[in-house]
């Protein structure tokens, strides 16, 4: 590979890049919209539709707002940290997309064989995205330590607590995932359930669907787990002394993130960019991928207005007394499963969905 | 034991959690019940207490006879008048001014009222940026009784039968 051929993946590299942040941006951007009118309708209001057409420049106006704002740093913070928190918060989420695979493409058949729309399609993509998301509690935590203010260090041991227990459930309920699968590669996890929608996880690993997703709410500090954030208790947890541009970091953040946990809810159970039925492949991937991201957007939503919020206490037993003992019991049974043919009908089932298995 | 069973599985199939996301879900489709309000407005009432006015006779007299009824019955004490006799001997105001901010719009002073010539009228929109603007002297209430003469007349018709 000559230095030219190195400029042109750079090249393309950076293109991808720049796409994938706007991207996230505008949809941020869209989710804070449709949160506002879901949130809206459930309540039998009409929601946000003055500003612009049906209202949808009110997260422009918000945008412009939050640019305009004073940033105030209170005097007794610690200035380097305060102002580092909010980045380090929110990066970790972006970069974290750079694995997720979003289709394949011949780019119109410019290419011989189908390339993964992906920044980097690496091999350990799953731990990747684990590992990277994680790193955003030490903006949490930094935020509410340098804040120097009570509630902001309450509400960021919280949720450094809760993002650290609901961490584990996810990590084991995506072990069941490759434990089907057999790869760490977010791509070669979709194309094991290449085939239709009943080859998809999410029908033998159930339970494990509804505990990654459930944990990716408590993941992002959403309602109904958004303790961190319990306006009674703590005003608004760990960014209470935050405004302006560093509190709009890490709402853009939180955002992202949701974006991301839909990402990989739909890669790791529902086919990611594979249509429900086959015959439906002729619409690009990206449509059916997005489309399932969207979904999961709009449960977080659903969510966040049916829900009244946890409870500390309670918060902590579902993460460690319901969905810690059930994931580990469940990698066993999957376990079992998989490498017991003495169980004729459950490892036939089992079998269908490994690699090579089912089609 | 059936009772046990039947619990453990509403518990892990959250179906309590599954009732309610269908409750919301429902309503997400109901028809929304916002009132757009400068473009679209609630229906008032014939009693609706808002801005007063003093009224006239037909023939262009004035209605209040200075009996100071209402300025005796405002629990506010928002109510200032003086009365000196006309030319014609009939006694008359020379001053009535009602603080708006003060007022409490209790509608004392149109029950006190025996000529029907302090009433409330349905208007609301009278905010302005200064107190001083909210100080309406009897000039002032006798152009709101002027403008809405009609209305009030109405309202106090549509009214009538149950008074």
């Amino acid at each position: 590979m000559n230095w030219m051929d190195l400029a042109i993946k750079a090249g393309i590299w950076l293109a991808d890049i720049v796409i994938i942040a706007v991207a996230i941006a505008v949809g941020v951007m869209a989710i804070t919209y449709f949160e506002r009118r879901i949130i809206g309708w459930i309540q039998i209001r009409k929601g946000c539709n003055r500003v612009g057409p049906a209202g949808v420049l009110v997260p422009i106006a918000d945008a412009l707002k939050l640019f305009l704002k004073e940033m105030i740093i209170p005097t007794t913070a610690n200035k380097l940290l305060f102002l580092a928190a909010p980045i380090m918060a929110m990066v970790p989420v972006f970069i974290g997309f750079a694995v997720v695979p979003f289709g394949e493409t011949t780019m119109f058949g410019y290419w011989k064989q189908m390339h993964v729309m992906a920044i980097a399609n690496i091999n350990v993509g799953v731990l990747y995205v684990m590992a990277i998301t994680s790193l955003g509690i030490y903006g949490i935590l930094i935020a509410g330590w340098a804040s120097n203010s009570k509630y902001a260090l309450i509400g960021a041991v919280r949720s450094t607590c809760q993002m650290v227990s609901y961490e584990i459930s996810m990590g084991f309920a995506i072990v069941t995932v490759l434990m089907l699968a057999g790869s760490l590669n977010l791509a070669d996890i979709v194309h094991a359930q290449a085939g239709g929608m009943h080859h998809w996880y999410f029908i033998p690993l159930l339970p494990m669907f509804i505990v990654f997703f459930l944990s990716g709410v408590a993941e992002t500090n959403r309602s109904p787990f958004d303790l961190p954030e319990g306006e009674a208790e703590l005003v608004a947890g760990y960014f209470v002394e935050y405004s302006g541009m560093s509190w709009s970091l890490f709402m853009l953040g939180e955002y992202a993130a949701m974006i991301l946990v839909s990402l990989m809810t739909s890669i790791l159970f529902l086919g990611g960019w594979y249509a429900p039925i086959p015959a439906l492949d002729f619409i690009p991937g990206v449509v059916w991928i997005l489309g399932k991201t969207a979904f999961f957007l709009f449960v977080f939503i659903w969510l966040r207005a049916t829900f009244p919020r946890y409870r500390y206490d309670q918060l902590m037993r579902l993460g460690w007394k319901v969905f810690l003992p059930w994931t580990l019991a469940w990698i066993a049974v999957v376990g079992a499963c998989i490498y017991l043919p003495q169980l004729p009908l459950l490892h036939d089932f089992y079998q269908f969905y490994r690699p090579g298995g089912g089609a | 034991m059936t009772g046990l069973i039947k619990r453990h599985a509403k518990t892990w199939l959250l179906w309590e959690l599954l009732i309610g996301l269908k409750l919301t879900g429902r309503y997400l489709f109901a028809k929304k019940i916002t009132v757009e309000y400068p473009e679209e407005r609630t229906p008032l009432s014939p009693r609706f207490r808002g801005l007063h006015a003093l009224r006239r006779y037909e023939n262009g007299e004035e209605r209040c006879i200075a009996c100071k009824l209402c300025e005796a019955v405002c629990p506010a004490s928002a109510i200032v008048i003086e009365s000196e006799e006309r030319a014609d001997k009939s006694r008359r105001t020379t001053r009535y001014d009602i603080d708006m901010t003060k007022c409490i719009f209790c509608g004392f002073c149109t029950e006190a009222c025996p000529v029907d010539a302090i009433v409330e009228t349905q208007e609301f929109e009278y905010a302005s940026e200064s107190r001083r603007a909210l100080y309406y002297d009897k000039q002032m209430l006798l152009d709101v009784g002027a403008r809405y003469e009609r209305q009030i007349a109405a309202n106090i018709a549509a009214d009538a039968r149950y008074s």
